[in-house]
């Protein structure tokens, strides 16, 4: 339950980060930091004490395995993670070259 | 964009080969050890970016560059979606496992699942270099 | 189970780093320490596929952010300015949403099984049959490419949509009027 309960923090700090951060690096990271939390926590969901990986080394032994479905969702989950926050970047990386700061209390300033 | 010194050129000349090779391995024994597809993909795109990073790349090579990549991409999720389409072509549902079997722990088995790897490593591969080569070595100048 | 409680408190003290300090790099660097110990937690609870996807994706991501940072600036000024009024209203109803959110996600959490005991229902099916009806030994490997491919296919796409979307955002501008 602590360890269910440490993903929902890593998460809540992942949201502090976006919510009340204003420099647009700090809000990248809180949203890399969000996506870290939901694979962890569907990760952990599938585990079974004292059973093994789910890989068949031979055949016509008891099978005693961890889920293997969890695995499966969580591992496309994390190349799609690395795909939006380089895209991310990018708009970051072009907000940056039109009006030379990170900081979002200026970028409203600044019109037209 | 510039290189690094040349003890990091010397190194990266050493590895560059044996990194390429364990993510070719990854991707094709992705039926009988961890890793596949993804893994693998990844690490073939880290042998580049580690090729980038060390030797510098400049106006002509990164064009050349980025087209190869764009290429290999289209021809990976070609590849995938032609498996896929090749089952429901030969036996009537989509993405059916249509290839034999085979006996279980050898390379050659398990039906069309290393094809799907070996096309789902070249597509991660190819864009996730292209992806780093648009962020770090294109130049552009913006005129508004 | 005692090196699982150590390596998560590493990982949320490397976060309140990530998120705090002034030198934008150093924050990026805490930022691959968490993936590297969520990693490390990965091989402790027999995920070896997702312990290999997760460190070469975090190194790749650090990439990403430390390329992007070099070629702007080094440092966050935004530390330390006064907090204007509704920053104050801001923090306090962001620090109720959050108890909020903690209490009910604690009791959304007591209904599923405990940490170690997972029912697995469909699991113990595709375990049964998957050796023979595929032929592969990874299990995991079995269920994305054979029992549940279409989430794959979905996958690759979406990876697609954000290579063409990087590409043509770099691009130059620019009109000669």
């Amino acid at each position: 339950m602590i360890i269910f309960v440490s993903c929902i923090l890593l998460f809540l700090i992942g949201l502090y980060a976006i919510v009340i951060k204003r420099n647009l690096i700090k809000i990248a990271i809180g949203f890399a930091l969000i996506e870290y939390a939901v694979n962890l926590l569907f990760a952990l969901v599938g585990f079974k004490r004292g059973a093994l990986a789910p890989i068949i080394t031979q055949i016509d032994t008891p099978h005693h395995f961890v889920d293997p479905i969890p695995q499966a969702l969580v591992l496309t989950a994390i190349v799609i993670a690395l795909g939006t926050t380089a895209l991310m970047l990018t708009v970051i990386l072009r907000i940056y070259n039109q009006y030379k700061t990170f900081d979002i209390a200026k970028i409203k300033k600044l019109t037209g | 964009m510039k290189g690094m010194s040349a003890i990091v050129k010397s190194i990266t000349n050493i590895t560059i080969g044996f990194i390429f090779l364990y993510g070719v391995y990854i991707i094709l024994h992705g039926h009988l050890t961890p890793g596949g597809g993804f893994a693998g993909g990844v690490i073939i795109a880290g042998v580049f970016v580690l090729k980038v990073l060390a030797f510098g790349v400049d106006k002509s090579a990164e064009k050349k560059s980025s087209t190869i990549a764009s290429i290999f991409e289209s021809i990976g999720g070609l590849l995938f979606v032609g498996v896929a389409l090749l089952g429901l072509i030969v036996m009537g549902t989509f993405f059916l496992n249509f290839l034999p079997k085979g006996e279980p722990f050898r390379l050659l088995s398990a039906g069309i699942i290393p094809l799907c790897n070996i096309a789902i490593g070249i597509k991660v591969g190819a864009g996730l270099f292209s992806i780093f080569l648009a962020l770090a070595a294109v130049k552009y100048i913006m005129e508004d | 189970m005692i090196e699982l409680y150590l390596f998560l408190g590493f990982m949320l003290v490397a976060a309140i780093i990530a998120t705090e300090i002034k030198d934008l790099l150093a924050a990026v660097i805490s930022l691959g320490a968490v993936g590297f110990s969520i990693a490390i937690i990965f091989i402790f609870v027999q995920a070896p596929d997702l312990a290999i996807v997760q460190i070469v994706v975090e190194i790749l991501t650090v990439v990403v952010f430390v390329a992007v940072i070099l070629r702007t600036t080094h440092l966050d000024e935004t530390i330390g300015k006064k907090l204007a009024g509704s920053q104050i209203l801001a923090a306090v109803l962001f620090a109720g949403f959050a108890v909020l959110f903690l209490i009910v996600s604690i009791r959304a959490l007591q209904q599923i099984p405990a940490f170690g005991h997972a029912t697995m229902k469909v699991a113990s099916e595709y375990i049964r049959i998957g050796l023979s009806q595929t032929g592969g030994a990874n299990l995991v490997a079995d269920v994305i490419l054979d029992f549940r491919a279409l989430d794959t296919l979905g996958e690759a796409t979406v990876l697609f949509t954000s290579v063409i979307g990087v590409v043509a955002l770099m691009r130059k501008t620019g009109r000669k009027k």
